[in-house]
């Protein structure tokens, strides 16, 4: 018996000191050699791709934002400031607890299932917004025409683009919105629009902070 | 190019990627825990440990020094995350409870990396990279280790001596893990993956006020995260966290890490038992299943059935734009049938079927490819009761590569494929029994169910993902899914040992024209067949009440 417990004894201290020469290695080591690498090579993108408008850093090319007018009186979401091109909804992101409408800290998707209630209703309200939104003198969004990125949450919560097909939608309420042609901002569109790499993976998309500094240049030289 | 054309064709080049690699890799390993040389790193980290790695083990030294260093493994993680709140570097973040503490110890230690709490809100930069990521590798190479122990069971004859363990796990860090994980972690870096130590800063908007941020170490550990089949992310989102996972490239290379090394363990496999036709069909096997998931989960996402995606036009929920459907359902496929339990999207959102797909894999036992190293362990155990149901047919006594599969040998395989069944469903069957555990689910009816099934089938299977609706920081969960994972784990490893051992001490029977020839394709498909048929008796009437009755309904 006495002689089993020394024996686990001594079994458990070679565990742990391999554990604890392992994390050494493992831990210590390997992370701050490639942070030292990541740093050196490639500084921008190991400290989050941040991206600079007029001297000032306003985000990162990989996070999503809002683009929201001042909240009201009262209110308790904001609206949509549609001077700009907007992103993903994040409907239902706030009540989850687990993201926060891209203000981040923590990231995290709705994991509403296909028949849940609050899903369906979130997706009927995301339709009508758009089309509501985006319809404007001229130019009519039917609902058929709406992707489904357009109506969904992403899995991050910070999902920083669209589909081109979404991007296409908004163009006419962009150009009225800032007294541009729609020839303009469609322009603006295809520029931004990033293929799928390499030719076949991912999708297509379109960064909407890339094209909305791109759009505010635009507008500022008139 | 359509979304569905373009998702074959990374589907293509996955598999292409994956088969260049696979001979070099495979061959690379089998050197690994044949050499009998030491590196100077090595011998100083024996020196360390105080083990001679050339003492040769029989199958109770080998479990034991698995269960010694796992436990201290699972004790050192829980004492660090106790103490975060006095570590430096831990970005204010506060000691972690003791019921999360211990389900999160036993999660890495065991290559679960289930996850209760919120990654960015919970964890600093020390228990991050010098606890967590430490278990990535770690947790990794003792399931590397373990499946070469059974292959040694199979190539070796007359004698119980499996190998060393302190050697084969060492070896496994040293010599494939590390040094495959930097070559990824830097890849990720070049792609737009963070790497710092910023911690919490707040960072300028568009529209003016700030966005906060996390810094961390975060593409070294997302590297070893996917190639180790772990699963543990830094974000709460995981992979599909853009500093995870900025683009479509770094996603089909993380799909492309976490199947590299479970994969290419078949031709290790092969040439250590003096055969890689054996290899090769247990490869067969594996291959069909994961690209026969692949293509039902594509087809049931493309097709977005249920009554959301139906209005949205497609099952986009919980999905990022730049992986898209196609991407996003290889990824989900190829965590589930391993054991890392990554996402990039939220299994939750897929539709009813998709999220059946995803439960079905982990049910499978992670065999395909399956975890580092338990993928190939698992596999094995499925061709020694495939190989003894071929000898009931025929009336034989069965045998897998020279080896009699005896009435020993055929109760340990049978007491291993019976452990995670039990776990699961014992599990579950108590949490929707109990009043309150019940309380946890986001969503009603048949997806509710489908939630708690969905973590007892991920942790028992040390899978790792969830259907994550489910509120599982509760004492109930954090303590059974805590108690799931370590049973799930290390139960099935005593009987692997046991088998190893007992197959080590026969003496080899010689071939004749009765046997069954196990490298062939005949076999490869009655091995498919076995584990299909085991699995869906086992789990059909849960999956029914879940998933099947969801998808059937939309």
């Amino acid at each position: 018996m006495n002689n089993s417990v020394t024996n686990t004894a001594r079994l458990l201290g070679a565990g742990l000191r391999a554990l604890l020469v392992l994390t050494l290695v493992t831990g210590v080591i390997y992370p701050l050699v490639v942070t030292g690498i990541a740093q050196a090579l490639f500084h921008n993108k190991a400290n989050g791709s941040e991206i600079k408008a007029d001297g000032k850093v306003v985000g990162s090319s990989l996070i999503g934002q809002a683009y929201n007018l001042p909240l009201k009186k009262g209110q308790e979401t904001p609206d949509p400031d549609l001077k700009w091109f907007q992103g993903r909804p994040q409907n239902g992101l706030g009540t989850n607890s687990v993201n926060t409408q891209y203000k981040l800290i923590l990231s995290g998707a709705t994991n509403r299932s296909g028949d849940n209630k609050d899903l369906i209703a979130w997706v009927k309200a995301a339709q009508s917004a758009v089309i509501k939104d985006n319809s404007v003198s001229g130019y009519t969004v039917k609902a058929s025409e709406v992707p489904a990125d357009a109506v969904t949450s992403s899995g991050s919560g910070l999902d920083p683009d669209i589909s081109p097909q979404y991007a296409e939608i908004q163009v006419h309420r962009v150009a009225a919105k800032n007294g541009l042609s729609a020839a303009q901002v469609e322009k603006l569109v295809k520029d931004h629009t990033e293929g799928r790499t390499l030719g076949f993976m991912g999708e297509p998309r379109v960064n909407v902070l890339e094209l909305n500094i791109a759009l505010k240049s635009l507008v500022a030289k008139g | 190019m359509g979304p569905v054309l373009a998702g074959v064709l990374q589907l293509l080049a996955l598999i292409g990627a994956l088969a260049l690699v696979y001979i070099p890799l495979g061959n690379y390993m089998a050197k690994v825990y044949s050499s009998d040389k030491h590196w100077r790193v090595e011998k100083w980290i024996y020196k360390g440990i105080g083990a001679n790695p050339d003492t040769e083990m029989r199958w109770t030294a080998y479990l034991r020094g698995v269960l010694a260093f796992s436990a201290a493994g699972v004790l050192f993680l829980y004492l660090l995350q106790r103490i975060q709140g006095v570590l430096p570097m831990s970005l204010g973040f506060k000691a972690i409870d003791a019921d999360q503490a211990f389900n999160t110890a036993a999660s890495f230690v065991t290559n679960t990396n289930w996850q209760s709490y919120y990654g960015e809100q919970a964890m600093g930069h020390v228990v991050q990279t010098a606890g967590l990521a430490v278990q990535n590798f770690v947790s990794a190479a003792v399931g590397i280790a373990v499946a070469v122990a059974l292959v040694r069971g199979f190539a070796r004859s007359r004698t119980g001596e499996l190998g060393n363990f302190w050697s084969d796990m060492v070896r496994g860090v040293t010599r494939i893990l590390l040094p495959g994980a930097f070559i990824a972690a830097i890849v990720l870096v070049a792609c737009g993956a963070i790497q710092n130590f910023a911690g919490i800063h707040e960072v300028g908007q568009f529209m003016g006020s700030h966005q906060q941020w996390n810094g961390g170490a975060v593409a070294s550990t997302e590297a070893i995260k996917e190639l180790g089949t772990n699963g543990g992310g830094i974000f709460n989102a995981n992979s599909a966290h853009p500093f995870e996972n900025p683009g479509p490239f770094t996603n089909l290379f993380e799909i492309f890490l976490l199947l590299v090394i479970p994969f290419a363990l078949t031709r290790t496999f092969g040439i250590m038992v003096g055969s890689v036709k054996q290899g090769y069909a247990i490869l067969a096997a594996m291959a069909s299943i994961w690209v026969g998931f692949v293509a039902l989960m594509m087809w049931t996402e493309f097709a977005h059935h249920g009554p959301a995606f139906q209005l949205a036009h497609g099952a986009m929920e919980g999905k990022e734009v730049r992986f898209g459907v196609g991407s996003s359902s290889i990824f989900a496929v190829s965590t589930t049938l391993t054991s890392t339990g990554a996402v990039d999207s939220f299994h939750s959102s897929f539709t009813g079927l998709g999220g059946g797909i995803t439960m079905l894999g982990m049910m499978l036992g992670e065999i395909a490819p399956g975890g580092t190293g338990s993928g190939l362990y698992g596999m094995l155990i499925m061709a020694v009761i495939a190989v003894f149901i071929a000898g009931l047919m025929v009336g034989r006594t069965p045998e897998y590569l020279g080896k009699k599969i005896g009435s020993r040998e055929i109760k340990l395989a049978a007491c291993y494929i019976l452990i995670t069944p039990a776990l699961v469903l014992i599990f579950t069957a108590f949490s929707m029994a109990l009043p309150t555990p019940g309380h946890s689910m986001t969503n009603s009816g048949a997806h509710g169910f489908s939630e708690i099934l969905y973590a007892y089938t991920s942790a028992s299977n040390n899978n790792g993902s969830a259907f994550a609706g489910l509120n599982a920081d509760t004492q109930w969960f954090n303590s059974t899914t805590g108690l799931a994972m370590l049973l799930g784990r290390f139960l099935p490893m005593v009987f692997v040992l046991a088998l190893a051992g007992s197959l080590a001490e026969q003496k080899p029977v010689p071939e004749t024209a009765g046997t069954l020839r196990t490298e062939k394709p005949l076999f490869t498909g009655l091995l498919v067949g076995a584990i299909l048929i085991i699995t869906g008796l086992t789990y059909f009437p849960a999956l029914a009440l879940g998933p099947l009755a969801e998808g059937l309904a939309s």
